[in-house]
């Protein structure tokens, strides 16, 4: 029973490795001014919701959320139909560049986003579509096509090719194909990488950051990240709107998580 | 062209367009830019070609070096300890034990956190008066407090903490999709010929592990070049520079000093860094290349 105790102490390890630094933060969300900054710190807070209020009465939390949902929900549709486009062709047509496309996608996620962000902040800018949606929406597709792009045609290959031939044979044109026999076989990968560049689309920070410097557009990220305050900061508040910008992420993450551990490594492995 | 090739072409169309104008198009251009002096708040000096200028300022500018090392030390100490611990939950993940799938969820909380809430959370862990580490250092004798963020011994020691907490379940996942591919007959047949638990490591999963932890390397030192969210949010590259990593110093040069050329030289070499440090990798750590 030595082997049962050991696996005990590792699990209990790691869970709070993993937990505790945001569990301290949630906590800290529910305290009130007084328990905020007491010392010794109150470990149990006494489920109070004047920062939430506060956040979305005071801060606008609302805006950044809708912004939020907006951005990193258009950029993972797009991003899906069109990486859809391309893993099929490069998976169902014998393309002798595939692997060079493929090669050139991993290359682009080498590069640090300061290498793309001045040529793509002029772009926008002459565009006029700097603070706007699309503006951020276009970086984003941009920035996650390689990573969709690798994750579907991972998926797209495993997908007999018999199948497809039976359709093209029936008389389905390739869209067709792509849609009424690939898409619905392939519809747990297609998922993976939805998850993943949505994800990706709620958490990124650096574009957001130059892209929308009007407040009214901003996403969570920044709004977390520019919240207001030299001195004395609004601890609570933060805290407040940093749990309401991550739970629905951690609860998408649990749901899908053998999902999203498979895509990681489709991602990362057929590198 | 053949017909299929122009089909393919007209699927691939739409990716093409934006990887071409958001991503290859602004790589070249920074590339270009990097040759070139571009100062957006003096407009009138114009779009001048330097040659080599830029790289010249950059190897004189002290700040830049200092950066360059801030950097380095960074990736340094950041990778080994993430490859590590990730290296020990992949091992525990790996084994079969009640709740194996449960502590398999839990390890990606920390990734899946948003850096920016990720990133405020220590700041305020690590904050001078309500700050837990201060709490559990010094208890209530709040005369002891340390300010760490604000301190240029501790603050990169303080975002490297952070940094690693959150990268780590990556690392693991990784690996544990290396160790889940090592066939068990192996491990039988080493427990046949009598190997203890330590050789069974040593022999049978350190060299079959290779792949992956190249992989995990690899992936983690290209992101770990670029961090910049932790520093915006955490110290803004402060206190005294101390934490002032090469992707900030781009980002406060381009964006907020305007410099765009200069910025550009910064960007490329935050770029050759990461070719570097992938071309060792694979010259060293490849299995393929060390069978030939």
């Amino acid at each position: 029973m030595k082997r049962s105790v050991t696996f005990a102490l590792f699990f209990v390890g790691i869970a709070l490795y993993c937990l505790v630094p945001f569990l301290w933060f949630v906590l800290t969300s529910l305290k009130s001014s007084a328990e905020l900054t007491a010392i010794p710190p109150k470990l149990i807070p006494s489920f109070h919701w004047g920062f939430y209020q506060s956040a979305l009465e005071k801060y606008g939390l609302l805006h950044y959320i809708v912004n939020s949902v907006i951005v990193a929900g258009l950029a993972t549709l797009i991003t899906i139909v069109i990486g859809s486009l391309a893993a099929y062709a490069m998976t169902r047509f014998q393309l002798a560049w595939t692997h060079v496309y493929l090669l050139i996608l991993l290359a682009i996620s080498m590069f640090p986003q300061i290498a793309t962000a001045g040529p793509v902040w002029s772009i926008l800018d002459r565009l006029n579509w700097l603070n706007t949606y699309q503006g951020l929406v276009a970086a984003y597709i941009a920035l996650s096509l390689p990573l969709a792009i690798w994750i579907l045609t991972t998926f797209f290959r495993e997908v007999p090719r018999e199948i497809e031939e039976a359709a093209l044979i029936d008389g389905c044109s390739r869209f067709q194909s792509l849609y009424k026999v690939i898409l619905p076989l392939a519809a747990p990968g297609i998922l993976t990488a939805a998850l993943l560049v949505f994800i990706y689309a709620w958490n990124e920070f650096f574009f957001a950051l130059i892209i929308m410097t009007d407040p009214t557009v901003q996403t969570l990220p920044v709004g977390i990240a520019l919240f207001p305050g030299e001195y004395t900061m609004p601890w609570g508040e933060i805290a407040a709107a940093s749990t309401v910008a991550t739970v629905p992420l951690i609860v998408l993450t649990l749901i899908f998580q053998r999902g999203i551990v498979r895509g990681l490594c489709a991602g990362a492995v057929k590198g | 062209m053949k017909g299929t090739d122009r089909a393919a072409v007209l699927f691939l169309l739409p990716s093409f367009i934006f990887v071409g104008v958001f991503s290859l198009f602004p790589i070249f251009e920074s590339f270009r830019m990097s040759f070139y002096q571009l100062i957006l708040t003096l407009p009138w000096l114009g779009q001048k070609m330097v040659g080599w200028q830029n790289y010249v300022d950059l190897a004189e500018d002290p700040v830049a070096i200092e950066s360059l090392l801030t950097t380095l030390v960074f990736v340094g100490v950041t990778i080994p300890l993430e490859l590590l611990f990730g290296l020990g939950i992949a091992l525990v993940l790996n084994e079969a034990f009640h709740g194996r799938g449960l502590l398999r969820a839990v390890v990606l909380i920390p990734w899946a956190i948003p850096t920016v809430v990720s990133s405020q959370m220590w700041r305020f862990i690590f904050n001078d008066r309500y700050g837990l580490i201060n709490f559990i250092f010094f208890g209530g004798d709040v005369s002891r407090y340390l300010a760490p963020l604000a301190d240029p011994h501790l603050a990169l020691i303080a975002i490297m903490a952070a940094e690693i907490w959150k990268t780590t379940p990556f690392a693991a996942l990784i690996l544990l999709a290396g160790l889940q591919g090592i066939p068990d007959d192996l491990y039988e047949a080493a427990s046949v010929d009598g190997a203890t638990a330590w050789q069974k490591f040593r022999h049978v999963t350190s060299p079959l592990l290779k792949p992956a932890l190249l992989l995990a390397l690899l992936f983690r030192t290209i992101d770990s070049l670029r961090v910049f969210d932790l520093v915006f949010v955490m110290t803004q590259g402060g206190p005294a520079d101390t934490t002032n990593v090469l992707q900030f110093y781009g980002y406060k040069k381009t964006f907020a000093e305007g410099m765009v050329g200069y910025g550009s030289a910064i960007a490329v070499a935050v770029f050759l860094m990461s070719l570097v440090f992938s071309l060792a990798y694979l010259r060293f750590l490849n299995p393929s290349r060390q069978e030939a």
